[in-house]
């Protein structure tokens, strides 16, 4: 027994409800949009589907269909980490330490990335690994090793 | 699309946004723990989060004709495993190992005061511009 909580202490030092918890809340709130709206929520297509607005290349105009609800979604994930930071965090911010050059580079190849994989954690992880499609469960296990090796190299530079 | 269907959405939104802050896998140094296996939480957030959505877009399909505010469900096109797969889910890898950032988390980020990754968000919206220019072109 004490081995057990040992090991627990191990694999999660910060304990396992928060988690549970907030893994149940992602698959109720997809699942709400989902019975509601018939729309499977991916996340990183908005990325591309705005600049549909501005642009009139044939990769930004095949996405425009989506484009105004994915806005929406968008402003949804902002206002549930609102809600957090306003009831849950008292209003005190939780703020990166990672520094701006490096944030802007890493987002600019989550950019590219989930764009030419057609999808992120949401879109392939969650979404599309719920309905078996082979080419999430590709971009997932693919971009889960890459991002294990990258972070883990990346802990020993900086 | 419906007013009332922005809502729908903006409402789930929200619910999947809080999950994500409430987990902790909206704040990027919790990511990078996971990616360097200090804390394996995560794992409990994606594997639930994907049981309860496999459920849903499994079982609730086959007891209603339509959404229930009258729009079809869509159903993934199930695309063919190529060469963009791989290696755009390596630079996705590469980016979220450099950042602990992914795009759902990054709008969580946002909302909980977390304003750095504004930058990040930034970075995102420039990597898409860039690759769509270059798709655009062909």
């Amino acid at each position: 027994m004490r081995d057990n909580t040992a090991m627990l202490e191990t694999l999660f030092p910060l304990g396992v409800s928060h988690y549970v918890v907030g893994g149940l809340l992602v698959g109720i709130g997809i699942s709400t949009i989902f019975i509601f709206t018939g729309r499977i929520a991916g996340a990183s297509t908005v990325f591309t589907s705005s600049w549909s607005y501005m642009l009139k290349g044939s990769f930004f105009k095949e996405m425009s269909p989506t484009r105004s609800w994915r806005i929406a979604l968008s402003l949804g994930l902002v206002l549930g980490g609102f809600v957090y930071f306003l009831f849950v965090a008292d209003g005190v911010a939780t703020v990166t330490a990672i520094t701006p050059m490096r944030l802007l580079l890493g987002g600019a190849l989550v950019g590219i990335g989930t764009r030419m994989a057609n999808g992120c954690a949401s879109g392939h992880g969650i979404c599309g690994n719920a309905t078996f499609e082979k080419d999430s469960l590709v971009a997932t296990v693919t971009f889960l090793a890459v991002g294990m090796i990258v972070a883990s190299l990346s802990s020993l530079l900086i | 699309m419906k007013k009332r269907e922005y809502i729908a959405i903006i409402l789930g939104g929200a619910v999947f946004g809080f999950g994500l802050a409430f987990s902790g896998a909206a704040i990027p140094e919790i990511t990078l723990s996971f990616l360097r296996l200090e804390d394996l939480g995560l794992l409990f957030v994606i594997g639930i989060g994907l049981a309860v959505t496999a459920t849903t877009f499994y079982v609730v399909p086959k007891y209603m004709k339509t959404s229930f505010f009258g729009s079809e469900f869509t159903t993934k096109v199930s695309l063919p495993v190529t060469k963009r797969t791989i290696i755009g889910a390596s630079i996705f890898g590469l980016g979220w190992g450099l950042t602990g950032l992914c795009p759902g988390t990054s709008f969580a980020a946002l909302g909980m005061g977390n304003l750095p990754i504004l930058y990040g968000i930034v970075g995102m919206f420039l990597g898409a511009l860039i690759y769509g220019q270059i798709r655009s072109r062909k």
